[in-house]
């Protein structure tokens, strides 16, 4: 495959779609939908469709590359999920339902 | 022989004109996506740690007659600062020990590499800016499956050098549901300063990779694509997909990627078996795996594919595996390959152990 892109031209179509991307989703209220990578989301608040949902969602995200670990102190959970939000691509969402699931 | 696509790289920083383009970036985004709310740590609870974790292994790898002891200790430093920040970063020591030709006590290379130290901004929730060295998103086996307590099979991929080399500048990342059945993720990156084997040659690309990934059926596709920016200004593209159905403790995982360097393609399948009626208390615990895969020669010469940890040759390779789980972490791990090459069959053993661990560095309380 032979792509004629210099490289002035990717790098400015790559930031003008980021830029673009940026700017359509920065003003989108959080709250109505949040990026989920493993489900449309629903705002579960209720603990045990919480628990459910963020067992889903850890199977989903997580379980596709390593088993369930074991359950750590919930300050331990909050950095790897963090960690993993940027690695896996995990969202708020997610972050939050799976956070709650592996620290009950 | 077992190939190794890490290259041993020291950090080097030559920003020179991108530099500039870099800062721009993370300006803009900071100043474009700054309003978007993302959801804060609100409990002390809940406010995270910074924490230390990690793998280690040690694994005799037996090909074609000849011994090597692979030891390896792999931490992971996790710092995060306020509500979107993060700092990350993973070194590599490894330990390659075999008897020399003549025979002899075994000895060999310590060597130690930074595979990463980045600092990571959760610029909202559908975009992360990256900076500093990072694992390059080509695939997803150099960023997802690498460390040794998640991999299925000791043994690296025949393509995983393909264009896996670390990437020094800056990504955006991140992921957003498109539709109601799918969701997409993505990065894009620039990388400044990626240096080769031992050298002061280095190498500046651009490249990216986006995925769909559809709960429903557990099945996620993707392509990455990345272009050098100097030189022949080659273009390098690969496809991976991965499947878990919901009614079997399946992983179907795989990967195909063409290059200058190369192309080939591995497609593995791991199959746990907690189904069965017998003995379910060690079955739970215990995978089988089997990947298949090809190589194909590429447009450098058999010695830089060496150099890159490539088959010197057009190479097939079938492996097939056994993991045991004996606790959280740690697992004893077995398999075996044949290697099907013009430069030679060979077959290739593996057994060992690999460890995950993590340790916070302040106080978490009491454990829920």
């Amino acid at each position: 495959m032979k792509l004629n892109l210099n490289p002035k031209t990717s790098i400015t179509v790559l930031l003008c779609a980021l830029t673009l991307a940026s700017a359509l989703f920065a003003g989108s209220p959080v709250s109505r939908k949040d990026a989920s990578s493993a489900a449309p989301v629903e705002h579960v608040t209720d603990a045990d469709s919480m628990r459910v949902a963020g067992e889903q969602r850890f199977r989903a995200n997580c379980g596709r590359c390593h088993a369930a670990p074991q359950k750590f102190p919930p300050r331990m959970m909050a950095t790897i999920l963090r960690h993993m939000r940027v690695r896996a691509t995990i969202t708020a969402e997610d972050r939050r339902l799976i956070l709650f699931y592996m620290t009950q | 022989m077992l190939y190794r696509g890490r290259k041993t790289a020291c950090p080097r920083w030559q920003g020179r004109g991108l530099s500039g383009l870099v800062v721009f970036c993370l300006l803009l985004a900071q100043a474009l996506i700054a309003p978007a709310k993302i959801s804060a740590q609100t409990s002390d609870n809940e406010k995270p740690v910074p924490i230390l974790t990690g793998n280690a292994g040690a694994f005799d790898f037996l090909t074609a007659g000849h011994n090597l002891i692979d030891s390896q200790f792999n931490p992971v430093l996790l710092v995060p600062l306020g509500d979107r920040w993060l700092v990350e970063s993973r070194v590599a020591f490894e330990g390659m020990f075999q008897r020399p030709p003549g025979g002899g006590p075994y000895g060999g290379p310590v060597t130690k590499h930074i595979d990463y130290a980045q600092l990571d901004y959760i610029a909202s929730p559908y975009v992360t800016v990256t900076g500093g060295r990072f694992l390059t998103p080509f695939g997803i086996f150099n960023e997802r499956l690498y460390p040794c307590w998640i991999r299925a099979l000791q043994p690296d991929p025949l393509i995983l050098p393909i264009n896996t080399v670390d990437s020094d500048g800056v990504m955006f990342r991140g992921g957003f549901p498109v539709g109601a059945s799918a969701n997409m993720n993505y990065a894009a990156y620039v990388s400044v300063a990626s240096t080769s084997i031992g050298s002061v040659d280095s190498e500046r690309h651009v490249g990216g990779r986006m995925g769909f990934f559809f709960p429903d059926p557990r099945l996620e596709v993707g392509g990455s694509w990345q272009r050098t920016l100097q030189d022949a200004r080659k273009n390098a593209f690969g496809f991976h997909m991965g499947w878990q159905p919901a009614k079997a403790p399946l992983n179907l995982r795989a990967e195909f990627a063409r290059s200058f360097e190369g192309s080939g393609y591995w497609v593995e399948g791991a199959y746990r078996l907690s189904q069965a009626h017998f003995w379910q208390k060690a079955m739970r615990r215990t995978e089988v795996v089997a990947r298949l895969q090809q190589f194909y020669t590429g447009e450098i010469s058999p010695d830089g594919a060496a150099a890159l940890g490539l088959p010197g040759a057009n190479t097939r390779e079938a492996d097939f595996g056994v993991n045991y789980f004996l606790r959280d972490g740690l697992k004893g791990i077995a398999s075996y390959g044949r290697q099907f090459s013009s430069a030679g069959n060979a077959n290739q053993w593996s057994f060992g152990f690999a460890y995950r661990f993590a340790v916070p560095l302040g106080r978490v309380g009491p454990q829920s």
